[in-house]
């Protein structure tokens, strides 16, 4: 006996990410989902520019990790309001999905947010797949990683709205081809714009916190 | 990399479509639909489903999985193409944003119980 059933893996995520993003433009809060491969330097990135932010632009941060609370640890002597998520005590997941989100979310209070950001799992495979409710996604990529990662993972720099290229600091001490890995992420990606920056010297972050702010003006305006 | 937890979905959602009334249900196939960039890897999944069915009406399920491919859907002139390669430039007019319409399927499309 045949029994029909189309039925999609994703659909009780997405539903859940739906909730959120409804829950999200309730709160007028601009959410970003950071997603790179370990050790691009997520949370130095993040550290750098929530200074800049703060205190004109009201932040709060989830931080998603298998392990530890160092990246929360480091967030926050920003005085942004992080919170940590663990995936280790739900199985050591590799992502972060929707309904982890839609909890930490509440627990942090979004009424006195403009931004939220949502610094994932350091992976550049299972994050791509999973629909948190956010208004924006941004990739990041370092330098002393591959050219060719955007290639690798197509689907992560596909899904992405925006890339960013850390630790341009380090191109004179590398072999790393700057434009190839660029011009890696437009055939994946084409239109998406690629922010060159590095979190140590802050190289390259006067485009990055633009448009991170425009975004957030338009979210905040509604 | 998550093929366990694809792996739970799918047999909850095998499990929910089994008829209630059925007296000892065996489930022999179950016809599933995965995109090309889907990141699942068949033989993970395979691995996981012999694990997790153990003792359920689904143990031994064959998985017959249709591999859907990436479909790309250029926004500025509505070109639309299958590709094998991650380049996802618009060949015709190159600038274009484009998205994806197919290849990120994780679906059950339906299931054959066995009729003893």
């Amino acid at each position: 006996m045949e029994i029909n059933i189309r039925k999609r893996v994703l659909e009780k995520n997405e539903t859940d990410a739906d909730q959120n993003r409804a829950f999200f433009k309730e709160k007028n809060v601009f959410v970003l989902n950071m997603m790179s491969s370990p050790g691009s330097g997520k949370t130095e990135t993040l550290c750098k520019t929530l200074v800049h932010l703060m205190p004109d632009i009201r932040v709060g941060v989830i931080v998603g990790d298998v392990c530890t609370t160092n990246d929360a640890d480091r967030l926050s002597v920003t005085r942004a309001k992080v919170t940590q998520i663990n995936t280790d005590q739900f199985g050591g997941d590799c992502h972060l999905a929707a309904h982890l989100i839609d909890a930490s979310a509440r627990q942090l209070g979004c009424d006195d947010l403009d931004l939220l950001i949502v610094e994932n799992i350091g992976n550049l495979v299972c994050p791509a797949e999973f629909d948190i409710g956010e208004d924006a996604r941004a990739v990041v990529l370092s330098v002393t990683e591959g050219e060719d990662k955007p290639l690798k993972y197509p689907l992560m720099f596909q899904v992405a709205d925006i890339a960013i290229l850390n630790k341009v600091d380090l191109l004179p001490y590398l072999e790393f081809d700057a434009a190839l890995a660029v011009d890696n992420m437009k055939k994946v990606h084409p239109g998406m714009p690629v922010f060159e920056i590095s979190a140590k010297t802050e190289q390259g972050f006067g485009p990055w916190l633009e448009w991170l702010r425009q975004r957030v003006k338009e979210k905040t305006a509604r | 990399m998550h093929e366990m937890g694809i792996a739970e979905q799918l047999v909850q959602i095998a499990m929910d479509a089994i008829p209630k009334d059925m007296d000892d249900p065996r489930v022999k196939i179950l016809n599933l639909r995965i995109g090309k960039l889907a990141s699942v890897v068949e033989h993970s999944l395979t691995f996981c489903f012999e694990i997790i069915t153990k003792d359920t009406p689904l143990e031994n399920v064959r998985l017959v999985i249709e591999s859907v491919p990436v479909k790309i859907h250029c926004k500025s002139c509505h070109k639309e193409w299958e590709t094998d390669s991650p380049m996802f430039k618009c060949p015709d007019c190159k600038e274009g944003e484009v998205e994806m319409i197919s290849g990120r399927e994780i679906e059950i499309t339906s299931m054959e119980l066995a009729d003893d």
